[in-house]
């Protein structure tokens, strides 16, 4: 170790890969990952929302998984809440369409329309 | 980076591992790659998470959901219905004795609610045998501090803390530093105290398994103040753990240039060695552990010189307890008075203490200086098992002292327990209830002592040898008033005439189990009966007892 600005880089490093031991963060992106949505492709989803987020250093999400909702037409889906909005349903996600979700919903704060499936207070 | 949407720590303290948590991790492991959630979710091995009772233990993050008493068997579920579908299970999280339902996570329950950790503050958090977890956390930071401030900053910060040795004795730490920079001398040396040989005390093997290089920082912090290019971790050889994860810890360090030649390029150059020691309770005295560290016989030297002056290798040495050094990162991190903002006026800061015997929650907790003996065994311990009575705590370990229910409301803090007679010593809290009987307890702790002594001084070795004969005679209804009056004498020579703190220490235990169950022990030598009803000598001794509890003398 010969500086500061490097016990500085690995402190940031593994600060942010150990985030996830803080607790529940206020923005959650939750995966339906029944029986039905696993079949369908939510663990490609899933993966690919954890690769998005890890390329952005975007720290401050809570995924999280919930079994199936009762719309196995719609699987696999997924649900973005953020605090003091309401929680958007989004389905038939792909991976490409989760990457979407992360940087225009969670990102950027505008929802993608097109894929919504309901939007809940 | 590799992010994961979980985290299941798993602790892997002594303790836990004791109860099986190898066989836990194995099948979580096992389980989450078989269902193909190994990009997913991390299986990490913590240090100790405290309710060692429980273990072994998991919290699984981010909702921080504990689980006890976890089985492999229990893993399917837990991966199944936890990690897959997003629903706690039920019949493995804990429940408080105090309330009925079941505890959810981490922050609810009363058990860490009442406790600070700074000491253990990773401990059950970070992986110990992670190097970057730990800078992850904010280590090194204060030794790159340390570099940048100097050495008389440093030192002025850790005097104006009133840091005190937690070893047991309380010595200002910030003053035996003083006296170790001041000493003259090219050489001199940093020793680390983990003998830690009192029975009941297990915390700094718990804080070396968990936070390895916490120490590490603190003592090469204290190097750099003191002027000490070199240190030793003297430890139990039986902590195989705390060995391990210490010496991998060292390694990692210098392979990234923490410990080593020029640290942080600032010309300091600190390196630290682990020796093991043999099993001699007096080998954690100080002077003792010089010369066991000097490959000698543990006989603990006369004193004055003390180790600032002549220590390790006849230099001047300044020697810290495990606590001790783990509570420098902070000191040096978030300053003096910060840290005199825990605890009290004289005894600033918190103190770890291992609870054992007869309570609820065994295990090892943090508090704040100066928490009464009843918050601790009530509200942090959890009482008393099987709805007994509290009978006497003993603080302080084999070497300190036995308080009644009448002394519950002392505050706990090393003048305020030794105001009332007894001592907070290393942090040892053992719990008896009403089914002990007090002067078996005492003659088992001479007998300890008989055991340990190491012989060199008359007084000891001879004292704690009619010590067990006196109180042998009273357990086997042969004991007479003349012997009361004589383990008094003794007691008294004992604590003036012994060379160390061994032999000074031995009265304290046994006067206090005498000045507090006065008439337990007038009922063995005046009714020849044993009130607990568990001394059953051979026939034509002690009288049976009315009532017996069905527990067996020691």
């Amino acid at each position: 170790m010969r500086s500061l600005e490097e016990l500085e880089r690995i402190r940031k490093r593994a600060q942010e890969a150990m985030k996830v031991r803080e607790g529940e963060q206020p923005v959650k992106v939750v995966v339906a990952m029944g029986t039905c949505g696993i079949a369908a492709g939510a663990r490609e989803v899933m993966t690919a929302i954890l690769e998005e987020l890890a390329g952005r250093s975007l720290t401050g999400v809570t995924v999280t998984q919930t079994g199936c909702i009762g719309l196995c037409e719609q699987e696999p889906m997924l649900t973005v809440e953020k605090p003091g909005r309401p929680a958007v349903t989004y389905g038939q996600i792909t991976g490409e369409r989760a990457r979407r979700i992360i940087a225009q919903h969670v990102v950027n704060d505008v929802v993608v329309g097109e894929w919504v499936v309901s939007t809940r207070r | 980076m590799h992010l994961y949407r979980a985290h299941v720590l798993v602790c892997a303290g002594t303790n836990c591992s004791l109860k099986g948590h190898r066989a836990v991790r194995d099948a979580l492991t096992r389980e989450i790659v078989g269902r193909g959630l190994g990009d997913e979710i991390k299986v990490v091995e913590t240090g100790c998470f405290g309710l060692c009772e429980q273990g072994p233990t998991i919290v699984v993050y981010p909702e921080g959901v504990l689980y006890c008493r976890v089985k492999a068997e229990d893993v399917p579920d837990l991966v199944g219905i936890h990690l897959l579908k997003g629903r706690r299970v039920d019949r493995l999280m804990y429940r408080e004795p105090t309330r009925p339902v079941a505890v959810q996570t981490v922050p609810e329950l009363d058990y860490f609610r009442k406790q600070v950790r700074v000491v253990l503050d990773n401990c059950g958090v970070i992986d110990p045998d992670s190097l970057e977890e730990y800078i992850g956390h904010g280590g090194y930071t204060a030794l790159a501090r340390a570099l940048e401030d100097g050495p008389a900053r440093v030192l002025a910060e850790v005097k104006a803390s009133g840091l005190r040795g937690r070893g047991g004795a309380g010595f200002p730490a910030g003053l035996k530093w003083e006296f170790g920079a001041k000493a003259p001398g090219p050489i001199k040396y940093v020793v680390c105290n983990a003998d830690e040989g009192e029975p009941g005390t297990f915390k700094d093997r718990l804080i070396l398994e968990g936070d390895p290089h916490r120490i590490l920082e603190g003592m090469a912090i204290c190097g750099f103040a003191t002027g000490a290019r070199q240190g030793y971790v003297y430890i139990r050889g039986e902590y195989g753990l705390s060995i391990s994860r210490l010496e991998h810890s060292i390694r990692n360090a210098r392979e990234l240039g923490l410990l080593g030649e020029n640290i942080f390029n600032s010309g300091f150059s600190f390196d630290v060695e682990v020796r093991f020691g043999a099993g001699a309770y007096v080998c954690g005295e100080e002077t003792a552990l010089f010369e066991s560290l000097e490959g000698k016989r543990g006989e603990p030297r006369i004193k004055p010189p003390y180790p600032t002056e002549v220590g390790l290798f006849g230099r001047p040495t300044v020697i810290n307890n495990v606590e001790t050094l783990a509570n420098i990162p902070a000191i040096v991190n978030r300053g003096a008075a910060w840290y005199r903002s825990i605890g009290t006026d004289t005894c600033p800061g918190t103190k770890v203490f291992t609870l054992t015997g007869d309570i609820v929650n065994e295990g090892l907790i943090e508090v704040p200086m100066g928490m009464t003996l009843r918050e601790v065994i009530y509200d942090i311990g959890g009482g008393i098992p099987g709805g007994r009575r509290f009978k006497m705590a003993q603080t302080g370990g084999t070497s300190g002292g036995c308080l009644p229910e009448s002394l519950l409301d002392v505050p706990m803090d090393y003048d305020k327990l030794a105001a009332a007679g007894s001592a907070l010593g290393s942090g040892a809290l053992l719990v008896m209830d009403d089914t002990h009987c007090i002067v078996d307890v005492a003659r088992v702790f001479a007998r300890f002592f008989l055991h340990e002594s190491c012989g060199q001084c008359a007084p000891c070795r001879e004292g704690t040898l009619q010590l067990h004969h006196i109180l042998d005679r009273f357990t086997a209804g042969r004991g007479s008033r003349e012997d009361l009056a004589l383990l008094g004498r003794l007691a008294k020579t004992m604590a003036g005439a012994s060379l160390c703190p061994l032999g000074q220490s031995v009265p304290l235990s046994i006067m206090t189990t005498l000045k507090h169950f006065e008439p337990e022990y007038l009922a063995h030598i005046d009714d020849r009966a044993c009130p607990a009803g568990t001394c059953r000598p051979p026939a034509g001794g002690m009288k049976p007892a009315a009532a017996g509890n069905g527990r067996r003398g020691y």
